[in-house]
């Protein structure tokens, strides 16, 4: 299978991989995906509370090179949105953007999903008394 | 020496034809290019000649004599022949046949549809070491039972079974062997009166020969093997495989059987050094990687390794110059991580991350080292970008983790 040249160049040259302080309040974690399914997405965004633009976004990602090239251009397309521009993003726009086959669909999907994930997280900390929807982790 | 690539570290999928079988088969396409099966003249005697030298030659290797050796397409042909024509010539005798749970899909995909036929079949797990329990295939046979088949071994993660007991065990109760032999033949010393075989499977394109051409060893004493042809039309092959022979094809998987005759004591032992090699050089400088399989019964050209936390066609893409394959999802058809990890109790999540590499004749220790150096530096790059291989880092038990709850919004 051959990959698009912008899924090459986002595998080779991922934009903005690392972490956000989990945390911080105005920060946002969205996880998505499984292990067993060889697809894993951690996208992390930190918005600010007024004028709820995104400022920073971060991913690291277990997956093949459609799912890096993915979650990786969902945090160049999210950082400078708002949460509103920033939900309205959906997986066909990733998917002609990175020339994704039917095999790979599922993989913008998955980056949708993250960018919803973390929004949603990020607004359920904004709740009072509401506990944070990130995974349950026992150690 | 200067590194040629890509690097081809795939054998187990196939292999390039040795430039002095390709001279060999040459003349039998434009010079003697006539049909095995003429009679009358010449053409069909030369072309019959080279046929026989072939069988020779092919028999030699596994110890059988020629008349045992039935041309086929190749060894998927041959498993099918194999699996229906016994299971049809001896369907009076009973309706059982044993395999097991890693055989190639030639072999399970038959028995799929020889249920569907009526027949009854037992497929026996692995344990972790990927080989059978010689108890549970004692167990396991019936009055009924007429054919056991179990693969010599198994082409993702090279381990070999007990065949020598398995074949005592079967010629004890009188009940037909059958082994796909595709893997170990040319790679390792295969002996149908040792290891008790009535029937093998072999191809000439994992041995350096040509693609679309394989055989069938079939036994002539004790017993002596009957099967229903599953290819009518001329009564070829002693009628058990009827249609013109692919007579180059033919004249190049003899003269690569002569060379591993010839060679493969040595070149086993050269790729089983870099193969450990390649191992070692690994292990060294990556944490968290775990071997596919038993290590004591494999093949000497063979390792299956599990990089956690890094997904397989990740590594794949990063090391875009070597050739070798994966058994995670992404990288199969169906998007269905390989079956044969998964009956060894390899979890989904380690599946995903496997890599197989299969050394072959033409690899150097200078291509190993410059393999082993890219995985390393890949990997390490892409755990770099993996957020399992943080979270493992900072102690988090992956496997106790709600991923579904994660998901949520």
């Amino acid at each position: 299978m051959a990959y698009s040249d912008k899924v090459v160049d986002h595998y080779e040259h991922p934009r903005n991989v690392g972490s956000l302080p989990k945390d911080d309040p105005n920060v946002g974690t969205g996880l998505v995906g499984a292990p067993e399914c060889g697809d894993v997405m951690r996208l992390q965004m930190k918005i600010n509370p007024e004028t709820q633009i995104i400022e920073e976004a971060k991913f690291k990602t277990f997956g093949c090179g459609s799912a890096i090239a993915s979650s990786s251009l969902a945090t160049e397309w999210v950082k400078g949105k708002t949460v509103e521009e920033a939900l309205s993003i959906s997986n066909t726009d990733i998917v002609r953007e990175l020339s994704l086959p039917p095999v790979k669909i599922h993989c913008s999907v998955l980056a949708e999903d993250a960018i919803k994930a973390a929004i949603h997280d990020w607004k359920s900390k904004k709740e009072v008394d509401k506990p944070a929807a990130t995974a349950t982790v026992s150690h | 020496m200067a590194i040629k690539l890509p690097i081809y570290m795939d054998y187990h999928a196939t292999t390039p034809v040795d430039p002095r079988v390709v001279e060999t088969m040459l003349p039998y396409f434009h010079e003697k290019f006539g049909n095995a099966a003429s009679r009358n003249h010449s053409f069909g005697w030369t072309a019959e000649e080279a046929v026989e030298n072939a069988r020779a030659q092919i028999a030699r290797l596994i110890n059988a004599t020629p008349k045992e050796i039935i041309f086929t397409s190749g060894a998927t042909e041959s498993n099918n022949l194999a699996l229906k024509g016994a299971a049809e010539m001896y369907r009076e005798k009973g309706n059982h046949i044993i395999t097991q749970v890693i055989e190639h899909k030639a072999v399970l995909d038959t028995c799929k549809r020889l249920e569907k036929y009526g027949y009854e079949v037992t497929y026996l797990p692995v344990g972790k070491d990927g080989r059978i329990d010689l108890d549970d295939l004692k167990r396991a046979i019936t009055p009924k039972t007429i054919l056991i088949s179990i693969m010599y071994a198994n082409n993702e993660i090279g381990v070999i079974q007990p065949i020598q007991e398995i074949g005592k065990i079967a010629k004890d109760k009188g009940i037909l062997f059958h082994t796909d032999g595709v893997q170990a033949l040319g790679k390792i010393p295969v002996d149908v009166q040792r290891d008790n075989i009535d029937m093998i499977s072999l191809t000439a394109h994992k041995l350096y020969g040509p693609k679309g051409c394989g055989a069938l060893y079939v036994r002539r004493r004790n017993p002596r093997v009957q099967l229903s042809a599953q290819i009518d039309g001329g009564g070829h092959e002693r009628g058990m495989r009827s249609g013109t022979l692919n007579v180059p094809g033919i004249v190049g998987f003899g003269k690569a059987a002569e060379i591993c005759q010839n060679e493969m004591a040595e070149e086993s032992s050269r790729l089983r050094g870099l193969r450990d090699r390649l191992k070692d050089g690994l292990f060294a400088k990556l944490d968290e990687v775990f071997i596919n399989g038993s290590m004591t019964h494999r093949l000497p050209h063979n390792i299956n390794i599990s990089f956690a936390f890094v997904e397989g066609e990740s590594l794949l893409m990063g090391i875009n110059d070597i050739a070798v394959s994966s058994g995670s999802a992404c990288t199969s058809a169906t998007l269905e991580p390989s079956y044969v990890l998964k009956a060894l109790g390899v979890g989904e999540d380690l599946a995903h991350t496997s890599i197989r590499f299969g050394l072959g004749r033409f690899n150097t220790q200078e291509e190993v080292d410059y393999v082993t150096n890219r995985v390393i530096e890949v990997v390490q790059r892409l755990r770099e970008l993996s957020p399992l291989y943080e979270m493992a880092k900072e102690g988090i038990d992956l496997s106790k983790m709600n991923w579904k709850a994660s998901a949520q919004h």
